[in-house]
């Protein structure tokens, strides 16, 4: 009478990772997203950091989550093949005044456990990061942190979880939920989903979800983070990620390298009334860049590529709310996950789906494939490699996006994985394509068709994110 | 490795009038790369007329243009590579191209000449706040799905910048049947052609609102509309004018940026004015044996210009193959000043034998000025210009008798 | 008497004039130069235009070939011969220069290819 052990609610990187962590079991498991794609919320627009785990309260879910999250993350990227580097962090002090705040933090970050934490001089600094400001006196040094690809962590979850078994199920909605004997009905935009356990990844939604089985409420205040990305030519303008000692309204602003070798400003911070609401604003902008300087005063704007805004799904309390809910058995909330959400991640996963399969009684796969290939970066390989590579198939050979050096045979590849591209975005987050200077002037033409002709669909379907964002206009 | 005396990067026209030239001046191993399925670059989606003028005394259009040149390499038997992408360029002039058929491979050039264009301001550059929907194009993003594939991108169109893509767009679209309600632009001059701010927005009803800018976007998966507001005196958007206009499209018009990424790098020095290579005037760069020619240089206004300019450079670069390294003599310094924004060349070779042809742009809108061309302190030349904006390139010719008497540098700067 | 207010394309310098028709006679103003008056005189009396698009190509190495009209046509004309450029459909291989429209819209004028197209 189920249709399915686990549903999970959202396929964010929390969701996927619970979904990929789950599949080790023996459960039929079925994704839920109300989206198109995967990585389409809160996962989509973040800071792409993987955190030492210095911040969060000792004791807190969001302290135990992102030590763990952090180590996961460096074996992941290897077993699952997604970007992350290991680049470290500073946290700036800019006032003598303010340096308790700076050895309160490292000796909280000594006390949740993070490894080879050093409080060093402005100058020492300076030495690390030139482009740092004169003003900064101090810093606290974390070389365990990372960055991490939020987009190519989410689909190997998800790809992982998807070759071990599990369903995706995107454009479906949970509307309702009904409690059943022994499970809940979804009632979602795809028809009702019977299941016996449910995990509540739904991100700034995920009150909502969990409000609707329990009596203690939950709210979650969104909260938008505007961001400004930089070409890739001035990337290395520093090399660690710099944050600035946390204020109130969160860990102040950041000027880091991405994986993939942008530079990356942002995010402020605004509680707004939708989670959905992710606009950006040129006062927004103009903060963020204000509060940037302080850190590093010389941030090339006029190489800036795009501007964009992510939701955080904070939650009154201000801790992760991870587990089963009290009044609800058999229901698992992920709920407010905000910062440190993408490095909690996995371990969200780990958590839950262990707490999932324990409560189901279900037993782990022999079959469990633990690895996956990400879909090849055919520019960065030698040439030796990528003549071979395009021998076998020539698809690789047709570059379509010149400013990331795409190929045609990529684009295909981000189609075909399952689960796989369905629109202009979901081959952009995948591939990188349409991702650099000339943001996608010259290669949309050329996506679009390949997409249209891989999905076997007319050109005036083709979607830049799903229903309702055609590129054309017929 | 494969050798060959030039190989010209980018088969557009700038490339194919440097191939053509370098051919005529005796160099008979010239190979052009061209990235895209056919020859004649972004021409062949400029289907208006207005082209030739000045290289055939009459007006073609933008295909019409590149098949005569498409022709020209043709009868010369000119080697060619389509769907071939250049992924490095060493500055020992080696290549590394890629394609379909033969993979990544490695070949040696005696000359290079860079021909690879340009490419549009994009909407994240601009910094324009709002959603990130569909239906945000640049124009020629747009002219091309419109004039290649034959795609409808809009209904109800809004255009910032009044570039001439911009107004060309403007014109198409409503010929094929879309409202096209307004064209903002953030100068309180047109970057356009006069010619396109009549022929295309006049015609057709079409408001041209200088000094506005498109302060926010609406829709979150498809364009539903956008704010419009005015600019004060330092571009800023003054508040209090907002206004809402709706519309499915918003069409990017707001500037063209030199492709020099392979330009990078192989190391060569880029102007920060033009965004293009620094080039003396044998349009070779700071690399040795590599030319550079058409919009990778700067950006030009008309296909003619870009022609004559490549034309040069294929001449230089079959010298430069069949001679080899020249020692290098002495350069003077050509520094642009009040109000004259660049010149190209930037250098010129004080052995430069013939007549040099310096382009240049303005910074206003300048009426009865003169421009004057300055060595230490003394007149080389000055002439007298109507008008002069910065949307048409300016041109002035010294002579090899006007060179003979620079010393040191020279400036190039309006006078009264 | 009617006075219409045009701007002058001959040259950047974009000239306003004046131009106005008293029966037969045409008096251009505003203008610095000759080829202003001349301008002004066939804008207001006579205007033309080159009407450029596209139209679908079948069996083609590309999916539409360019087109223009020769010569202009009258300005007031331009839908007119827009309609029939977009009502037209075409199969491989097309030559540049072949007329693809005779007398379009009645203008005496041709639809022009401006484009080869080969077969894919």
């Amino acid at each position: 009478m189920f249709d399915y052990d686990v549903c999970v609610i959202g396929a964010g990187a929390v969701g996927a990772a619970v979904a990929r962590e789950l599949s080790r079991y023996r459960l039929g498991i079925c994704v839920v997203e109300k989206e198109e794609d995967v990585c389409s919320g809160t996962s989509k627009a973040n800071s792409g950091i993987a955190h030492a785990g210095y911040d969060p309260e000792p004791g807190t879910m969001k302290a135990r989550m992102n030590i763990r999250g952090a180590e996961l993350i460096r074996e992941l990227s290897r077993d699952l093949d997604f970007p992350y580097r290991q680049n470290g962090a500073l946290v700036l002090c800019f006032d003598e005044a303010d340096m308790p705040g700076l050895e309160k933090l490292y000796r909280r970050g000594l006390e949740n456990g993070v490894a080879d934490l050093k409080i060093i001089s402005g100058d020492e600094v300076r030495k690390m990061e030139p482009a740092v400001s004169e003003e900064a006196v101090a810093a606290l040094w974390a070389p365990t942190s990372g960055i991490v690809c939020p987009f190519g962590m989410t689909a190997a979850f998800a790809e992982n979880a998807a070759e071990n078994g599990t369903e995706f199920r995107f454009l479906t909605e949970v509307n309702g939920i009904g409690k059943t004997e022994g499970g809940y009905v979804l009632h979602t935009s795809g028809g009702d989903i019977r299941t016996r356990f449910v995990v509540n990844a739904a991100g700034v939604r995920s009150a909502e979800i969990h409000n609707a089985v329990s009596e203690t409420k939950l709210a979650i205040i969104p909260r938008r983070g505007e961001y400004v990305l930089m070409d890739r030519e001035v990337g290395d303008l520093v090399s660690s990620t710099i944050f600035q000692l946390p204020g109130k309204t969160g860990k102040g602003v950041l000027v880091a390298p991405t994986v993939h070798g942008n530079l990356l400003v942002g995010p402020n911070a605004a509680d707004m009334e939708d989670g959905e609401d992710t606009e950006t604003t040129s006062g927004g902008m103009d903060e963020v860049k204000e509060r940037a300087g302080k850190s590093v005063p010389n941030v090339p704007y006029n190489r800036m590529i795009t501007a964009f805004a992510g939701a955080r799904a904070h939650e009154k309390g201000g801790d992760f709310i991870l587990g089963e809910v009290p009044d609800a058995v058999g229901f698992f909330d992920a709920a407010g996950i905000e910062s440190p959400g993408l490095t909690a991640a996995p371990a969200i996963g780990e958590y839950l789906a262990g707490l999932v399969a324990k409560m189901a009684g279900a037993e782990r796969k022999e079959d469990f494939v633990s690895t996956r290939k990400g879909i090849p970066q055919v520019a960065k390989l030698s040439p030796e490699e990528r003549s071979a590579l395009i021998a076998e198939r020539p698809e690789y050979g047709r570059i379509v996006c010149r400013c990331e050096s795409i190929s045609e045979g990529e684009i295909i590849d981000a189609i075909e994985r399952t689960p796989g591209a369905r629109s202009m975005d979901g081959i952009k987050r995948r591939v990188r394509q349409g991702m650099g200077r000339c943001q996608a002037g010259f290669c949309t033409p050329a996506a679009m068709d390949i997409l249209a002709e891989r999905l076997g669909i007319p050109v005036e379907k083709v979607t830049k994110n799903g229903p309702g964002s055609e590129l054309l206009k017929w | 490795m494969e050798y060959h005396d030039i190989v010209v990067i980018g088969g557009g026209p700038a490339g194919l009038a440097a191939a053509v030239s370098a051919y005529d001046a005796g160099c008979r191993d010239v190979l052009v790369i061209e990235r895209d399925e056919r020859l004649g670059g972004i021409l062949n989606q400029c289907i208006h007329n207005g082209f030739g003028l000045h290289t055939f005394k009459e007006e073609l259009t933008g295909p019409e243009y590149a098949e005569r040149y498409i022709r020209k390499a043709e009868e010369r038997s000119i080697e060619y590579r389509l769907r071939t992408i250049v992924a490095d360029v060493s500055p020992e002039r080696e290549i590394l191209y890629v394609n379909r058929d033969e993979g990544a491979v490695r070949m040696k050039a005696g000359a290079i000449v860079l021909a690879m264009g340009c490419r549009e301001r994009p909407r994240g550059a601009l910094g324009i706040p709002g959603y990130r929907p569909a239906g945000i194009y640049t124009a020629g993003t747009a002219q091309r799905l419109m004039n290649i594939e034959g795609y409808m991108v809009g209904r109800e169109v809004v255009i910032l910048g009044s570039g001439d893509i911009g107004l060309i767009m403007a014109r198409r679209m409503t010929l094929e049947g879309a409202k096209v309600k307004v064209v903002a632009e953030l100068m309180p001059y047109s970057g356009g052609l006069k010619r396109n701010i009549v022929q295309c927005l006049d015609d057709y009803g079409i408001p041209l609102r200088l000094s506005h800018t498109v302060t926010k976007i609406h829709g979150k998966r498809r364009v539903e509309g956008v704010t419009i507001s005015e600019v004060g005196p330092d571009r800023r958007p003054v508040p209090g004018t907002e206004e809402f206009y709706s519309c499915d499209t918003l069409l990017l018009s707001c500037g063209l940026i030199p492709e020099n990424e392979l330009s990078k790098q192989v190391g060569i020095i880029l102007s920060r004015v033009t965004g293009g290579p620094e080039v003396d005037d044998s349009l070779e760069t700071s690399a040795e044996g590599v030319f550079a020619c058409g919009n990778v240089l700067h950006v030009h206004d008309l296909v003619d210009f870009v022609s004559e300019e490549a034309e040069r450079a294929g001449r230089n670069a079959a010298a430069f193959a069949a001679e080899g390294g020249k020692t290098r003599g002495g350069v003077l310094q050509v520094t642009p000043e009040n109000g004259v924004t660049y010149t190209v060349p930037q250098k010129i070779r004080t052995d430069a034998a013939e007549k040099v042809t310096l382009r240049f742009r303005v910074n206003g809108v300048y009426r009865d000025r003169c421009v004057a061309v300055r060595s230490s302190g003394a007149e080389i030349k000055r002439v007298k210009r109507r008008i002069m904006a910065p949307g048409e390139m300016e041109e002035l010719i010294l002579t090899g008798e006007d060179l003979a008497r620079c010393a040191g540098g020279i400036t190039v700067g309006l006078e009264d | 008497m009617e006075t219409r207010e045009l701007t002058c394309i001959q040259c950047p310098l974009g000239c306003q004039l004046a131009v106005t028709v008293d029966g037969d006679a045409v008096t251009v103003t505003g203008n610095t130069c000759q080829r202003g008056a001349v301008y002004g005189e066939k804008e207001v009396t006579a205007p033309t235009r080159t009407v450029t698009g596209t139209i679908p190509v079948d069996g083609g190495e590309i999916a539409r070939v360019s087109v223009k009209t020769a010569p202009d046509i009258p300005k007031d004309k331009i839908f007119d011969v827009m309609a029939e450029i977009r009502s037209a459909h075409l199969t491989a291989p097309v030559e540049a220069g072949r007329i693809i429209i005779h007398d379009v819209a009645g203008t005496g004028a041709d639809v022009i290819a401006t484009k080869t197209v080969k077969r894919s």
